[in-house]
């Protein structure tokens, strides 16, 4: 594979991600800013609610 | 790419995250770029480190992977005592798992990457994994969907060591394990090996202290997989090919509530995000020659790929989520990742051998 066809492959790849995450931010909820989490969770008082792959459900 | 546009551009996002997300989220952005860095720069790939292991009883890679290990649980572990607030990476000892393990071990040989090795060689440029990158997605999604089948086959209740026995205790059930597996490399690879390199030391100091700030700010354990398979779940649901409210594991409250909210607020993703960007901060600097691959290989690595995917959702986690969040977490799930995914491995190396990657 030539450097030019591995720049237009790398250019592709970000650009479909980049494509992704605008998509995603039009059709999903709107951020409520005022629900924001806590900066730091340790200490927080606050669980974890993230998904996470370990977790079976 | 050169450093300094990159860098703004960096900035830029993680300004942006900031403002129009949340805080943390920015925060998390930058433990990823550092994660991806760390990955990239010292080329930290727990795929080869178990290769050379089997190949030429080069202990190296394993070594740092160990130094990792030990490192990640005496900063979690304490951490995991003394904040309730903080969930280990719990996954259930499993058929499920046993099943994942093993082919997630065959099939990240093929790929030439586990679930970071893919993410930061994609970062990097290497063109397999940047095609390997969406396959590995949809496969998770897939496995995702068909977990809760594959956990009816028999399954246990997660095991966390710090909820049976403490920190304390959890900590020095942890290091004792992991110096028995040191010396089964000692045993495997015989005397008059080199056993440090200041790279891959380098890299594990890095990525321990990274996942521990992934585990204070988040409040959970570093993971890659989750992220992967909800982009997919998206695109998939948006397509009207999937219906999420019929499935036992995308109709939980979390994941549903997660389907419908931007891939910005969610944990996994907003790391991966942050690898990718920081391999690609390193690679503007760093020469990352790919051997040209020939059509069969590309199609078997592309396979491997999606298998991995699929395969990394039935283990609960690949090497990052199960191996090094499950250990250093204290959840006996990794424990028995580990020896699963390396007789997966043993295989996979063969399969590679025969494609002459």
């Amino acid at each position: 594979m030539t450097k030019a066809t591995n720049t237009k492959l790398s250019l592709a790849f970000w650009s479909v991600l980049v494509l992704f995450l605008v998509w995603d931010t039009f059709v999903s909820a709107p951020i409520d800013l005022r629900n924001e989490p806590p900066l730091i969770a340790a200490g927080s008082g606050k669980a974890s609610v993230g998904g996470h792959c370990a977790i079976a459900k | 790419m050169k450093r300094l546009p990159l860098s703004f551009a960096l900035l830029a996002f993680f300004v942006y995250l900031a403002l129009s997300v949340s805080i943390r989220q920015a925060v998390l952005f930058l433990v990823g770029i550092g994660m991806g860095a760390a990955l990239a720069g010292a080329r930290f790939g727990f795929t080869t480190g178990w290769r050379q292991l089997l190949e030429q009883r080069d202990p190296r890679g394993v070594t740092g992977q160990l130094v990792l290990l030990a490192l990640a649980s005496v900063l979690c572990l304490p951490l995991l005592s003394q904040y309730s607030e903080l969930t280990a990476a719990l996954g259930p000892p499993s058929v499920s798992l046993l099943l994942g393990a093993f082919v997630f071990g065959l099939t990240m040989q093929i790929a030439d990457g586990c679930g970071s090795g893919t993410l930061y060689k994609a970062g990097l440029g290497i063109p397999l994994n940047m095609g390997i990158l969406p396959l590995f997605a949809f496969g998770s999604f897939l496995g995702s969907v068909h977990v809760g089948d594959w956990l009816k086959l028999g399954q246990l209740e997660p095991i966390g060591l710090v909820s049976v026995f403490g920190g304390t205790q959890a900590l020095l059930i942890t290091l004792a394990g992991l110096v028995v597996a040191g010396l089964l490399v000692r045993a495997w690879v015989g005397p008059g090996r080199t056993w440090w390199d200041r790279k891959w030391l380098v890299g594990a100091v890095a990525l321990a202290v990274l996942a521990a700030l992934n585990l204070v700010i988040a409040g959970q354990p570093w993971g890659v997989v989750y992220g992967f398979g909800l982009w997919a779940a998206k695109l998939v649901n948006a397509a009207g090919l999937f219906d999420s409210t019929a499935n036992a594991f995308w109709s939980q409250a979390g994941n549903a509530q997660r389907l419908t909210e931007s891939v910005l607020m969610d944990i996994t993703s907003i790391t991966n995000i942050g690898i990718l960007g920081g391999a690609l901060w390193i690679s503007a600097k760093a020469t990352t020659a790919a051997q040209p691959l020939t059509t069969q290989q590309w199609v078997v690595g592309l396979v491997a790929g999606f298998l991995m995917g699929y395969s990394s959702r039935l283990a609960f986690g690949c090497n990052i989520g199960a191996m090094l969040s499950g250990i250093s977490t204290g959840s006996v799930h990794g424990w028995i990742w580990v020896p699963l995914a390396l007789m997966g491995t043993m295989i996979g190396i063969k399969v590679r051998r025969h494609y002459q990657f």
